[in-house]
């Protein structure tokens, strides 16, 4: 099957005033459908550009990405984007924020906008749908976000460090929600995150960046066990402390490696 | 514990919340009380001074007038019909010049919002027209636009618009950038993304900046009135000043005092509104 997502020989560069820095270099990465890879490693190796390239917020300086096929261009309807805070419009009422994505691609109807309430009411926002997002608890917020996110039905979904704001219980129950949604969908996601633990509780590969510029220094393979256990349970398994010692050790090594 | 004693603990709880709630707005409306009371005798002690001032000779009646005279002379405007047509005139000029001012300035704010390039062209020329004194200009619109109306207006603009500007445009720079990522991650088009996002997120700041234009708006009427007019409150400030009639001035002085203060009251009305349903 093809690969939902394409980087070949992706390289990024910023250009300041003063210098121009490397971002990324020839960054290759194939993700199949339906899987859910993280992108873990030291800051400064370029997890969040890879994102904003891949969902066409920033155009690569060279090399090509393919989403579904598809050359990316520009942002697309097909690929979700969630930022690490829920940044939902303080003016809007919930279901407006919800509906902000089938809004803007014109999508908006009758129908899609019952499968909206629907769908915050399967996030436990029921009855939720009139009030402000400053009536709402941070990991409420997060979830309408992840609604809004869900609600143009993209076939990829980038989370961006979506659950480092939170507090410690509610981020571990949201991924649970986000990595059981995500699999009943059977939607590919790829997530950057700080925490190695959770990477390697919700995905079926790590891959660890290292910094100066952005490349792969090691893809770890998450083993069946772990990856089919809700990432709560996960964290208990046999197993899962030898792989988050090993993922550990390499990325300190990775990060010792720049200085 | 049995039930009826939780019982009587929260009943006890209750009554104990609601006193301490009682007491609290006590004290919050006895400070209002005395708020408005000292409030109240300084207006009453400052007429009383001025009349008494005038009376016993302690100030120049001529040049200062009094009170009783000055609600005397408004009185009688009034009753006489002949203060109509000068406040109309003023008022009117004042509320087309705020409106104006505001909704130009807001295009301009969009347009420099829409194209950087301009922006960048044209911010030396707006920081200098923005600290030019620009009552200077007066006398050129009254040129180029005969002395009436139309020359008023356009000073009371030529003050309001590029604040107002400069004003917009910082609020639309001013909003979280993550807030339009958000929308262009959906492939929201820049005039999505300004109807959306940029538009909605600086609403109160367009808001706020009309209580800034109302002063503004009376400071380039009577300004402009006082180098053209024939009728108008500005007007009749001069006029009180040439014949030697202070009691004119003064009256005219407390006339726009009251209405300006109307109008800013009532756009914070309008702001009130607006921004409560949201």
């Amino acid at each position: 099957m093809l690969p939902i997502v394409q980087l070949k020989e992706v390289t990024h560069a910023y250009l300041g005033d003063r210098e121009a820095s490397l971002a990324i270099e020839n960054f290759s990465l194939y993700v199949e459908a339906g899987e859910f890879v993280s992108l873990v490693g030291p800051s400064g190796c370029g997890k969040t550009t890879l994102l904003s390239i891949i969902a066409g917020l920033l155009q690569p300086s060279r090399g090509e990405v393919f989403v579904s096929g598809h050359m990316v261009s520009g942002p697309s309807p097909e690929v979700g984007y969630m930022l690490q805070q829920d940044y939902l419009f303080p003016w809007r009422t919930i279901l407006d924020n919800a509906l902000l994505g089938l809004e803007l691609t014109g999508r908006l109807n009758e129908n899609s906008r019952q499968q909206t309430i629907g769908l915050l009411g399967e996030m436990g926002l029921g009855g939720k749908e009139h009030a402000y997002p400053a009536q709402l608890s941070g990991g409420m917020r997060q979830r309408v976000a992840l609604v809004r996110t869900l609600s143009t039905d993209p076939g990829l979904l980038l989370l961006d460090e979506p659950f480092s704001a939170l507090d410690y219980q509610i981020k571990l129950q949201l991924e649970d929600l986000v990595s059981e949604t995500l699999r009943r969908r059977g939607t590919t996601a790829i997530l950057v995150t700080h925490d190695l633990s959770e990477a390697i509780a919700v995905s079926n590969r790590v891959i660890l960046l290292q910094p100066n510029p952005g490349k792969i220094r090691k893809i770890f393979t998450v083993p069946e066990a772990i990856r089919s256990t809700p990432p709560l349970y996960a964290r208990d398994l046999p197993g899962f402390a030898e792989l988050f010692h090993e993922v550990w050790k390499e990325m300190e090594l990775a990060g010792r490696d720049e200085l | 514990m049995k039930p009826v004693e939780q019982i009587e603990i929260a009943a006890s709880r209750a009554l104990w919340l609601e006193e301490k709630q009682e007491e609290h707005q006590k004290k919050k409306r006895s400070w209002h009380h005395r708020v408005m009371a000292v409030r109240g005798s300084l207006l009453v002690l400052f007429f009383a001074l001025w009349e008494a001032g005038a009376r016993l000779g302690w100030i120049d009646k001529l040049l200062f007038s009094y009170p009783t005279k000055v609600f005397g002379q408004i009185w009688g405007d009034m009753a006489s019909g002949s203060l109509w047509p000068h406040l109309g005139m003023t008022v009117g000029e004042t509320v087309v010049g705020f409106l104006l001012g505001t909704l130009l300035g807001t295009l301009l704010a969009i347009v420099i919002w829409w194209s950087p390039f301009l922006s960048a062209v044209l911010d030396p020329y707006m920081v200098v027209f923005n600290s030019m004194p620009k009552v200077a200009l007066g006398p050129i619109f009254i040129v180029m636009f005969g002395a009436g109306f139309t020359a008023i207006v356009v000073t009371t603009l030529s003050i309001t618009v590029i604040i107002t500007t400069l004003v917009v445009y910082n609020s639309f720079c001013s909003v979280d950038p993550n807030l339009v990522k958000v929308a262009r991650s959906f492939g929201a088009s820049r005039v999505q993304v300004f109807n959306k996002v940029i538009l909605p997120s600086s609403f109160p700041t367009v808001v706020s900046t009309l209580k800034v234009n109302v002063g503004m708006s009376w400071v380039g009427v009577i300004v402009g009135e006082f180098l053209v007019a024939k009728t108008g409150l500005g007007y009749l400030i001069i006029y009180g000043f040439q014949v030697f009639n202070f009691t004119l001035v003064m009256s005219s002085l407390l006339i726009i005092a009251a209405v300006a203060t109307a109008m800013y009251q009532l756009v914070v009305y309008v702001e009130k509104l607006i921004l409560s349903r949201r």
